[in-house]
C-alpha cells in the first residue's frame, strides 16, 4: 500500500485505483465515448501508436498521481519528432515517486468547454452522491473549497439507483448548456451504473470535454475500487497493479499486512489501526522515531506474528522493536508461541524486542513467552519508553 | 445502569457455527451474556455450547424470545445476515464482521431508516456493561462496572484505554466499539446522546481517529447539548500524509477536516480535553469523578 495505511486508507475512503487507461477500457465498454488512444511501454511502442493516431496527440503517463499535467507528466506532440521526444522524456521519468513505465498515446480532442462529472459515496450521508460542475478540467478539490456552489450535488438511493430525473437535475443545476444537457445526463447516469457494477468508491470524468459539434467524451477517467468488494470482481483484482515504493512494501504485501514504512528507526508491531497509530504516536511523545506501522490484523496465529517480526527485521532502519498486542480476537498464546517462533531461530537476537501483552489470554501467553530473549513491560506506556531508550542507546 | 445491553437482553448469535462465532459465543457465555440462540442457514436442529441453532434469525426470536443479535458472517454474506436481522423484530444488531462492500453497507444504512432497530458496527469490537453482559469480542476481563461510558472507533484502541481506566479503579456503565468503516449504525453522536441520558454515567471517553469528520461533528454535539463532562483521545497524529487519488471522496468530506489537529481543535473548542497517551485520558476523567 503506497504511503498510508491500508486500514486508514480504508476509514478515508482509499481505495484500488485503476490506471486511466483501465479505467477507459472499461468506460468505453459501457458506452462513454473516449478518444482513440493506444498503450505503449516504450519510445519505439509509442511513436507507432502516435502515427497510427495521428496529430497532435496526447502521451499521458500512467501512474497513480493526481496533478499529472503539472508535474510533466503529460505532453501534446504534433509531429513525429516531437512524439519521440516527449515519449523518452516520459517514460522512465520519476513523477512524485513513481517511476512510468507506461503512457496512453491519446488522440487530443478539439474543445470548446471542460466538464466536471463524478460519482463517489459521501460517508457522511451514508449515501452515493452525484456531481455535475461546469468548472472542468481544473483541480476539483480547489474549486470545491473556493466555491462550493460551483458543484451540483445529487444524492442517489442506492435501493433504487439513479432515477433519470435525478441526472437531468445535477446537469441542470450545474448549469450546463442545454444543447448538451441531455448528453452529459446520460453520461452521469452511465457513471452511475458502472460505479455500481464494479463496486466503485470513486468513478470521475474530468474533463468531460465538448466539442465544437456539441459532442462529449472523456478526456480523462478515474476508477477507485473498493478493496472490499475485489473478492466479487476477479477481473479488476487482476488489473490492479502493484507499485511499491520498496522491497520491505512488497515483502509486506506477501504476507498480507498493512504496513506503511517511515523514516524513524523504533519498529513497530501491533494488533488493530487505531492501537497501531497511537503506539506511533506515543513513539513520537516519548521522543523516538517510529521506523513503521505495522499492522498484523485481528486474530493472527503464531506464523503471522514471526512472519510480522520477520518484516520489522528486515528493516535495516530498525534499531529496537515494541511489540504492543492487546487482544480481543488476538490470542496471547499465539501471539506468544509466534514470537518465540522468531526469535528461537537466531543464535543472538538481532535487534533488542519489548513485549506487551494484554488482554484475551494474556496470561497463557505471557507463560508461553520465552523472557530470555524479550524484554516485558506491563504498560503501553512503559513499553514504548523502553523501547525508545533502547533505539537511543543503537544511536549513541 | 447502562445504555442499550444488560442482564435481561437475550441474544442471538448468527454465523455460531463458525470458528470465529463459536469461540466468541463461548467467551460471552463465560461472561454472562444470555446467549438464547443461534442462526445459520443449513444448520437447523444442532447446538452449539448448548445453544440451539435455527435456520433463520426469523425462528430464532420466535423460539427463544431474542431481542438482540451478534453477526458473525463472513464479509460476502455479512450483509445479507444483517438485513435478516433487521426485518426481524430485534431492538439491537451488533455487527462484527470485518470488509463487509462499503456499497452494502449504504444499501443497509437506506434500510435502518425504514425500522427501528439499532445497528452498531460493522468492523466493531460490539457493546458491553460491565458485569453484566457483553455482546461482541471485547475482552471481558478488562472491564470493571463504574460510571463512565465510553464509545470509540477502533477496537483495540477501546481496550487500551479501559486498561488506563480499570486499572485506577474507574469503572464503565457501558462500551461501545461503534467501528471504523466509512459507513455505520450508529454514531458518535448516536452513543453520547445515550450517555447523556443515562443517569449513571457521569463521564465520557470518547476515542476518534484520523479520517472522516465525525468526531468534528461530535464535538459540535458535545459542546452545544451535553452537560456529563467528555475527555477525548484522536489516534494518528503522527499519520505521514497519504497520496489522496480520489477527488471526488475529498469533494464530498470537504478540505482541512479528518486530521487529528482538525479533530484535537473541535474537541477543545467544544471544552473536551484530549489526552497525549491513553493515560493522560485517565487522568482526565479522575478529575471529571
Amino acid at each position: 500500500m503506497n504511503g498510508f495505511y491500508a486500514k486508514a486508507r480504508h476509514r478515508l475512503n482509499l481505495a484500488m485505483r485503476l490506471h486511466e487507461y483501465q479505467a477507459k477500457e472499461i468506460f468505453a465498454d459501457t458506452g462513454i465515448p473516449v478518444p482513440e488512444s493506444r498503450l505503449a511501454t516504450s519510445v519505439e511502442e509509442a511513436v507507432a501508436a502516435a502515427e497510427d493516431i495521428g496529430y497532435p496527440c496526447a502521451i499521458k503517463a500512467q501512474v497513480h498521481v493526481g496533478g499529472r499535467g503539472k508535474a510533466g507528466g503529460i505532453k501534446l506532440a504534433d509531429d513525429e519528432g516531437e512524439a519521440e521526444a516527449y515519449a523518452e522524456d516520459i517514460l522512465g521519468m520519476d513523477l512524485k515517486g513513481y517511476t512510468v513505465d507506461q503512457v496512453l498515446v491519446e488522440e487530443a480532442v478539439d474543445f470548446t468547454n471542460e466538464l466536471y462529472v463524478g460519482v463517489t459515496m459521501d460517508r457522511g450521508e451514508g449515501k452515493p452522491v452525484a456531481m455535475v460542475s461546469t468548472r472542468g478540467g481544473v483541480d476539483i478539490e480547489e474549486v470545491a473549497a473556493e466555491d462550493p456552489e460551483a458543484i451540483a450535488r445529487e444524492h442517489v438511493d442506492p435501493a433504487f439507483g439513479m432515477h433519470p430525473y435525478q441526472a437531468r437535475k445535477a446537469v441542470y443545476d450545474a448549469g450546463v448548456d442545454p444543447a448538451i444537457a441531455g448528453d452529459v445526463a446520460k453520461v452521469l447516469r452511465t457513471l452511475y451504473d458502472l460505479w455500481t457494477a464494479n463496486d466503485a468508491s470513486d468513478a470521475e470524468i474530468n474533463p468531460l470535454m465538448v466539442t465544437a459539434d456539441d459532442e462529449v467524451i472523456a478526456a480523462d477517467a478515474v476508477l477507485n475500487v473498493d478493496d472490499d468488494a475485489l473478492f466479487r470482481h476477479p477481473e479488476l483484482a487482476e488489473m490492479e497493479e502493484e507499485t511499491f515504493e520498496d522491497d520491505l512494501e512488497k515483502k509486506a504485501h506477501e504476507y498480507d499486512f498493512d504496513y506503511v514504512r517511515l523514516s524513524g528507526n523504533v519498529g513497530i508491531i501491533g494488533n488493530g489501526a487505531g492501537l497501531v497509530m497511537t503506539t506511533l504516536d506515543l513513539v513520537d511523545y516519548y521522543g523516538g522515531d517510529p521506523a513503521n506501522f505495522l499492522d498484523v490484523g485481528g486474530g493472527a496465529k503464531a506464523d503471522r506474528i514471526a512472519n510480522a517480526l520477520d518484516m520489522v527485521f528486515s528493516d535495516d532502519n530498525v534499531d529496537a522493536v515494541v511489540f504492543n498486542i492487546f487482544g480481543g480476537i488476538t490470542r496471547g498464546d499465539e501471539v506468544a508461541k509466534g514470537i518465540n517462533e522468531a526469535l528461537e531461530q537466531f543464535d543472538e537476537v538481532p535487534k533488542p524486542v519489548v513485549v506487551r501483552l494484554a488482554g484475551t489470554n494474556a496470561e497463557e501467553g505471557m507463560e508461553i513467552l520465552n523472557t530470555d530473549l524479550v524484554n516485558v513491560e506491563g504498560t503501553l506506556e512503559d513499553a514504548v519508553q523502553r523501547a525508545v531508550e533502547f533505539a537511543k542507546e543503537v544511536e549513541a | 445502569m447502562s445504555i442499550l445491553v444488560d442482564n435481561d437482553t437475550r441474544v442471538v448469535v448468527q454465523g455460531i457455527t463458525g470458528g470465529e462465532g463459536r469461540f466468541h459465543t463461548e467467551q460471552m457465555m463465560e461472561y454472562g451474556t444470555n446467549v438464547v440462540a443461534g442462526a445459520v442457514p443449513g444448520k437447523g436442529g444442532e447446538d452449539v455450547a448448548g445453544v440451539p441453532v435455527y435456520d433463520t434469525v426469523d425462528a430464532a426470536v420466535e423460539a427463544e424470545d431474542a431481542d438482540a443479535s451478534v453477526v458473525f458472517v463472513p464479509p460476502a454474506f455479512a450483509s445479507d445476515a444483517v438485513f435478516e436481522a433487521l426485518d426481524t423484530d430485534l431492538d439491537l444488531v451488533v455487527a462484527i464482521t470485518e470488509g463487509i462492500p462499503t456499497q452494502d453497507m449504504a444499501k443497509v444504512n437506506k434500510r435502518l431508516s425504514e425500522v427501528d432497530t439499532r445497528l452498531i458496527g460493522p468492523n466493531c469490537p460490539g457493546i458491553i456493561t460491565p458485569g453484566e453482559t457483553k455482546l461482541g469480542i471485547l475482552p471481558g476481563s478488562i472491564f470493571d462496572s463504574g460510571n463512565v461510558g465510553l464509545v470509540s472507533r477502533s477496537g483495540t484502541l477501546t481496550y487500551q484505554v479501559v486498561d488506563n481506566l480499570t486499572s485506577r479503579g474507574i469503572g464503565q456503565s457501558t462500551a461501545i466499539g461503534i467501528g471504523g468503516d466509512p459507513i455505520i449504525g450508529t454514531d458518535f453522536i448516536d452513543a453520547l446522546e445515550l450517555f447523556e441520558n443515562d443517569p449513571d454515567t457521569e463521564a465520557v471517553v470518547m476515542c476518534g481517529e484520523i479520517g472522516g469528520e465525525d468526531e468534528e461533528a461530535a464535538a459540535k454535539f458535545i459542546g452545544e447539548y451535553m452537560d456529563t463532562p467528555v475527555a477525548g483521545f484522536i489516534a494518528g497524529r503522527t499519520a505521514p500524509p497519504g497520496k489522496r487519488m480520489g477527488h471526488a471522496g475529498a469533494i464530498v468530506s470537504g478540505s482541512g477536516t479528518g486530521t487529528a489537529e482538525s479533530k484535537i481543535r473541535a474537541l477543545n473548542d467544544a471544552g473536551v480535553p484530549v489526552g497525549d497517551t491513553p493515560n493522560e485520558v485517565a487522568d482526565y476523567v479522575e478529575e471529571f469523578l
